[in-house]
């Protein structure tokens, strides 16, 4: 499952009815608005998604998360909206047997969702005008 | 032809906009880009672009059509 939410994340691990019973192993990662970026004192960051795609992307890399590792569950929820020091951009949960696999597949969703999904995020700083951030990783990944 | 352009990030903020609808005579995307970054003084290249057309990624040389919806994809920012 992936979503795109304006609203604060709710944590699904709280819910614990929805996990099986052969489950081992849960790794969650929960991606926060930090107070600095690049040297600069962020106050707080915006996100836009252009959702359409954003939806069909993320639902693609949730598919190849299923695939490439033998976990039962995976889910990733990403925020937009203007968001402020502290608070949840986004929540990646996945569980299996043994937690490696977890743990692999968490990690490969959060790093595909950033360089993939058409979600952007603006810098609005403590000092100066506020800036849309581009990926690190760009210059290394092809656009296609 | 008349198609329709979504912009987010740095372009929506340029642009002043987040969607119009327009005549072009633009036959690719790489000429539509062409058009809009003289009308809004784009800052980036479309080199460090994606395009989509209708919620798919496409290349910049694609033939548009009557009531394509493009959208010029910044370098992606999320987590």
């Amino acid at each position: 499952m992936f979503a795109i939410e304006n609203t604060p994340i709710e944590k699904l691990r709280s819910l614990s009815t929805d996990v099986k019973s052969h489950t081992g192993g849960v790794v969650i990662f929960e991606g926060l608005v930090r107070d600095i970026n690049d040297g600069k004192k962020v106050k707080s960051l915006e996100y836009q998604a252009y959702n359409e795609m954003a939806l069909k992307v993320g639902a693609q890399i949730m598919k190849e998360a299923m695939g490439k590792f033998d976990i039962i569950d995976a889910k990733c929820i990403h925020r937009t909206g203007h968001l402020q020091i502290g608070e949840m951009a986004v929540y990646v949960y996945s569980c299996s047997v043994h937690r490696e696999q977890s743990f692999l597949a968490t990690q490969y969703i959060i790093d595909e969702v950033k360089t993939r999904v058409p979600i952007w995020k603006c810098e609005h700083y403590v000092d100066g005008e506020p800036e849309w951030v581009a990926c690190h990783k760009c210059g290394e990944h092809t656009h296609n | 032809m008349k198609i329709k352009v979504k912009y987010f990030a740095m372009l929506r903020a340029s642009a002043g906009k987040s969607e119009e609808e327009l005549e072009t005579t633009a036959s690719t995307p790489s000429e539509l880009f062409g058009e809009l970054k003289e009308r809004y003084n784009f800052k980036i290249d479309h080199h460090h672009l994606k395009v989509a057309i209708n919620e798919s990624y496409a290349p910049f040389d694609q033939s548009l059509c009557e009531s394509d919806t493009v959208v010029f994809i910044p370098p992606v920012a999320g987590g």
